[in-house]
């Protein structure tokens, strides 16, 4: 199988901060895609990078053989990367099935003068539109919260709401940062089975940033470690698993 | 109680009323228009209520005025205070057609004039969009209220317009009919941007552009429509206004006019375009009410305005809407 993204020698600096520096890494197709590493360690700023909201100071980011660094955001997202937020984004005074047919309306085809006159083409596409973006909430359970405003919904829904958005963009490749943040061990073992399903479903390649080490070894194909913007490791989780720098950079991590 | 709120229920749902009530509407506002007993009629009636047709008439305007600048400060949850700016291009364009260009022009063809002003201002509308790109908030509101102070000094040193003085001798041409006809048509098209992928894209900026972005909204189309629109309509109800008071000085239109349309969008309701509707009558029939006051009517309605921010800053209908002005497909799901 080939690489779907490829992260080239990429850096980025705030300041004097190195935030990321020199990454070289490469998520292969159909691959669910582990990155860990101590707070701060640049893993959410990775992502920034890969979906345009940061600009690269330095290095290329390859999506699909296309070159991704410099484009808009939205362009990158169309181009079939999905992503959910480390501090949840949902769009909180819109319904929640409104927030799945955002995402969805990549695919509507129809013109602004169209929506404007109301014509019939963009008629038909927005009843495809609710039946598609119903479907895709009653798949993920939420089905009967579909006119729920998205900020009402309790935190670990939420959470699944912002992962069946994405999904609804049809990505190929989708990135969830700490999916599993705040969530019990039990929920985060039911998070694993469910991350397992969406990947099987919709035939998503997942790169993911968790701190939940069970998911991430339970999941994950393979693992890419950063520590201080660096990259510290690759490998299966039970190469990682005995990495000897990676152990210290969390026992490091935990004496601060 | 509960058999009222049933009824009401059931008449919010019922989707034959308000066609009817368009109709009705039409054909008796051009009846008045063309028959001068009827309007003589009418004008008696009014009085009574302390009423007259141009009041009535400024009620159909200000719908207009008051739904397009919800879309931008309302559904998009920008602040624009340059609503006025539009107006005056709106006001200024389609009176250079109809006193200049074209002075000899059918009643009838009013429509032509009128779309001259609101393509005007759409242009304008769609420089003001490329700003917002990179600015948002307070600095955007700032720039919005550049543009009116351009606009009102430019029409100022302008000697073809009339500089200072404006525009004088403009055909009184906005009749009812026809300020019914383009409240109808605005919020129509309203309606129909709103409830289609344009206008989820326009509530996602508001809610969250970052997220918008990542969702794969194409921001920038959004907020183009969304100002040009907002613009060409501001320009409708400016050229309808122009031929109703029969004339147009820059002063006409300047940060006053603006704030009374924020007033009416804050009291009917942002994000609404029922509230819309409510938030223009209210204010106009009020204002009209308070004319006896004087010069303490500009005290009282910008006060109205603090007020309404202080304690209910979403206004009568704040993201609420008649179920009578959803598409029915939206309408439809609702029930089911
Ligand atoms: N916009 C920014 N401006 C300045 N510094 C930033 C910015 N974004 C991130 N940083 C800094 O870059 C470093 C990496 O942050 P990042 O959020 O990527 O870490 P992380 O690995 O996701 O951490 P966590 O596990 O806590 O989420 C931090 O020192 C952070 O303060
Ligand atoms: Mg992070």
């Amino acid at each position: 199988m080939s690489a779907l993204l490829e992260v080239r020698n990429v850096s980025r600096h705030f300041g004097g901060l190195k935030a990321i520096a020199e990454c070289d890494f490469s998520v292969t197709e159909g691959h669910a895609h582990g990155i860990i590493g101590p707070n701060g360690a640049g893993k959410t700023t990775l992502f920034n990078l890969i979906t345009g909201i940061y600009k690269p100071t330095a290095g290329e980011i390859v999506f699909a053989g296309e070159r991704l660094d410099g484009l808009r955001p939205s362009r990158i997202a169309l181009k079939g990367i999905g992503r959910t937020f480390q501090n949840i984004r949902l769009f909180k005074q819109l319904t929640v099935l409104e927030n799945v047919r955002i995402a969805y309306d990549s695919q509507l085809r129809y013109s602004p003068l169209e929506a404007l006159l109301t014509l019939p083409r963009m008629g038909r596409n927005e009843a495809e539109s609710i039946a598609k973006s119903s479907a895709l909430l009653e798949a993920f359970g939420l089905g009967a919260l579909s006119d729920s405003l998205a900020g009402d919904l309790p935190y670990g829904l939420q959470r699944k709401l912002e992962i069946a958005r994405a999904i609804a963009l049809k990505p190929r490749l989708l990135l969830l940062d700490e999916p599993a943040a705040g969530l019990n061990s039990g929920e985060t073992a039911a998070l694993t089975e469910f991350l397992r399903w969406v990947r099987t479903e919709y035939k998503v390649t997942l790169l993911l940033i968790e701190h939940h080490m069970h998911l991430v070894m339970g999941l994950c194909d393979r693992i890419t470690v950063l520590d201080f913007g660096q990259k510290i490791a690759e490998g299966t989780p039970e190469e990682i698993r005995g990495n000897k720098r990676v152990i210290e950079a969390y026992l490091g991590a935990e004496e601060e | 109680m509960g058999k009222v709120m049933d009824f009401l229920k059931k008449l919010g749902e019922n989707r034959v009323i308000l066609p009817v009530l368009l109709v009705v509407g039409f054909i008796l506002t051009l009846a008045i228009s063309q028959f001068a007993p009827l309007e003589q009629g009418l004008q008696s009636v009014l009085r009574e209520l302390h009423l007259n047709t141009y009041v009535i008439a400024l009620v159909g305007i200000n719908v207009i005025l008051c739904a397009s600048l919800n879309l931008v400060n309302g559904y998009m949850g920008e602040f624009s205070v340059g609503h006025a700016g539009f107006m005056s291009l709106g006001a200024y364009a389609s009176s250079i057609v109809t006193v200049k260009l074209l002075p000899d022009m059918p009643d009838a063809l009013f429509f032509f004039p009128v779309i001259v002003g609101g393509v005007v201002a759409a242009l304008a509308g769609f420089l003001l969009a490329l700003l917002s790109f990179k600015t948002r908030g307070d600095y955007l509101a700032i720039i919005t209220l550049a543009f009116l102070m351009i606009v009102k000094s430019a029409l100022e040193n302008i000697p073809y317009v009339g500089g200072p003085r404006g525009m004088l001798g403009i055909p009184k041409l906005t009749t009812l009919a026809w300020a019914f006809f383009w409240a109808v048509v605005t919020i129509w098209v309203l309606r129909n941007l709103l409830y289609s992928k344009f206008g989820r894209a326009i509530a996602a900026i508001r809610e969250d552009e970052i997220a918008a972005n990542s969702m794969g909204v194409r921001v920038r189309e959004a907020k183009i429509l969304a100002f040009s629109v907002s613009a060409f309509f501001a320009g409708v109800a400016g050229a309808l206004f122009a031929h109703l008071l029969v004339f147009a000085t820059p002063a006409t239109f300047g940060i006053f006019t603006s704030t009374e349309i924020l007033v009416m969008v804050y009291l009917g309701g942002i994000g609404s375009l029922a509230g819309s509707i409510i938030g223009a009558v209210v204010y106009t029939l009020l204002s009209n009410w308070l004319l006896p006051l004087g010069t303490w009517r500009m005290v009282i309605m910008p006060l109205i305005l603090v007020l309404l921010m202080l304690f209910r800053p979403k206004g009568i209908m704040g993201f609420r809407e008649l179920p009578w002005f959803l598409p029915k497909r939206e309408a439809r799901r609702k029930d089911s």
